[in-house]
């Protein structure tokens, strides 16, 4: 915890604070590091399979593969996410899960499944990008501010 | 009438004449499935949200309770409720079914104890003759409403908890066979700071032991009073925190006789890290499991200290801390 959050607490709390952390199990942080690997490189290898199915089977190159790559890697995640196996897969790969498109389509699919009770509008289209939406908002926001810093420095004459 | 600070004690001792439990798949596979009412096969329960499947598990729960009391719904004076759903929706839709004078309640998870309290001194107090507790909780429409989508690949930590899909109903009547309310200690509320609510174990355990010490101080008794003392969702990662604070505070309560809810509902074999939580957790766990040991005669006494946090999802994006609170109820054969 940081110290200024610390710093808001009585001296009870503090003590009972660091009481309670000594008998909490930790999160095991190298096993999921290892697992978000191990998860993550399993689903990029998957779409490296399919770009290359892509390329050799169907009239794609190695630019135009990704599309069509990106399609199917969503599908299948949002598929996952529909029969109820893919927090199982994220609860052991972690981030590895979370990171890529799949993980994306997932926090999609997921908020769209439990809406679906309050209606198409009010609960599926207005609850569909609840986890998504900031991802998007900061992106987009973010690419501006390099674009902005990338006009900025080119009409300077550098790059 | 009020004994020490914080305890009511119930001279007429209120009768259980009636309980039950209703689970749902997880809860089958769990420890205690022997001991419910009725456990069903999917989370739905044929309707189209969690929210009425829950409300579904209560109105079960109600019903059997009052079956097994060998009353009828009319022979219900108040019902009292409460769970985790916004404004207790399940709670309120199930008084509607039953069309009985109603009381809602939100006390988090400790909701049970904190009707259990209440109809015990409805009771007591001779302003009814019999009133009916119960509350509910389900697995999916509380990760809905309080965490992530239930479908949502976010991993949890291992000091997470599962929160219990079921309801437990309770018939408490002013005579009759069955298990006596003989006092209960009404909580305060405790903050240790503690804002994450992936560890509510830690977070409730202080509420909980505040509400022991106060209930031993308060009749001035020694934990050799009891058989059993369970705690309510503490989980594996509180009721840790809450045995050590306890012996800390000079409580020494051996480890046979501590026990937690959260513990004994599901096997260790299950995937539910910490343990289990929710209102159903100790409704089905007392008025399933622990009341049939009573009337089998294995267990005389037992406290039951059901905890609650009484966060929101919206005190929590805030980055408010979570107050909590524990109600701890005496029930004597």
């Amino acid at each position: 915890m940081s110290s200024i959050k610390r710093k808001n607490l009585t001296s009870v709390q503090q003590q009972y604070q660091d009481f309670a952390r000594a008998r909490e199990p930790q999160r095991p942080i190298l096993a999921n590091c290892i697992r978000a690997f191990i998860g993550g490189g399993i689903i990029c290898t998957i779409g490296q399979g399919i770009q290359w199915f892509f390329i050799t089977y169907f009239n794609f190159d190695e630019k135009t593969a990704g599309d069509p790559t990106v399609a199917v890697l969503i599908i299948i995640s949002v598929l996952l996410t529909s029969f109820g196996v893919y927090d199982h897969i994220a609860q052991w790969a972690g981030a590895g899960s979370a990171v890529p498109v799949t993980g994306f389509a997932n926090t999609i699919a997921s908020a769209s499944l439990d809406s679906k009770s309050e209606g198409f509008v009010l609960g599926v289209g207005g609850n569909m990008f609840k986890i998504a939406g900031p991802v998007i908002v900061f992106g987009v926001f973010s690419a501006f501010v390099v674009a902005l810093i990338k006009v900025t420095i080119t009409s300077l004459g550098g790059m | 009438m009020l004994q020490g600070h914080q305890t009511w004690v119930f001279e007429s001792k209120p009768v259980i004449i009636g309980s039950a439990a209703i689970g749902g798949p997880f809860e089958a596979q769990g420890n205690l499935a022997k001991d419910f009412d009725l456990l069903h096969g999917d989370i739905w329960l044929g309707q189209d949200s969690y929210e009425l499947a829950e409300r579904k598990f209560l109105e079960e729960a109600c019903e059997t309770a009052i079956k097994k009391a060998g009353l009828k719904k009319e022979d219900i004076q108040f019902f009292l409720s409460g769970d985790l759903i916004n404004q207790i929706m399940p709670s309120s839709f199930t008084a509607r079914t039953l069309a009985v004078p109603y009381l809602g309640i939100y006390g988090a998870c400790s909701s049970s104890m904190e009707g259990l309290s209440l109809a015990s001194l409805i009771i007591d107090s001779g302003f009814a003759q019999t009133a009916l507790v119960g509350t509910s909780s389900h697995n999916a429409a509380c990760e809905k409403q309080y965490r992530y989508p239930t479908e949502y690949g976010a991993q949890k930590p291992p000091t997470a908890q599962w929160t219990v899909t079921g309801a437990g109903a309770a018939v408490v009547a002013k005579d009759g066979e069955g298990p006596h309310v003989v006092a209960s200690t009404i909580g305060r509320v405790i903050d240790m700071g503690l804002s994450d609510p992936f560890n509510m174990g830690a977070a409730m355990a202080p509420a909980a032991v505040d509400t022991i010490e106060a209930h031993f101080r308060d009749l001035n008794i020694s934990p050799s009073h009891y058989d059993l003392i369970a705690t309510g969702d503490l989980g594996r990662v509180g009721h840790r925190i809450a045995a050590d604070l306890l012996t800390q505070h000079g409580l020494d309560i051996p480890v046979e006789k501590l026990t937690d809810c959260g513990i004994l509902m599901y096997k260790e074999s299950q995937p539910v890290l910490a343990g289990g939580s929710g209102c159903a957790c100790v409704a089905t766990t007392t008025f399933g499991h622990l009341l049939n040991r009573m009337r089998k005669g294995e267990l005389n006494r037992i406290l039951i200290i059901a905890t609650g946090a009484l966060l929101s999802p919206m005190s929590y994006q805030q980055k408010e801390t979570i107050p909590c609170i524990a109600y701890a109820v005496s029930i004597e054969m």
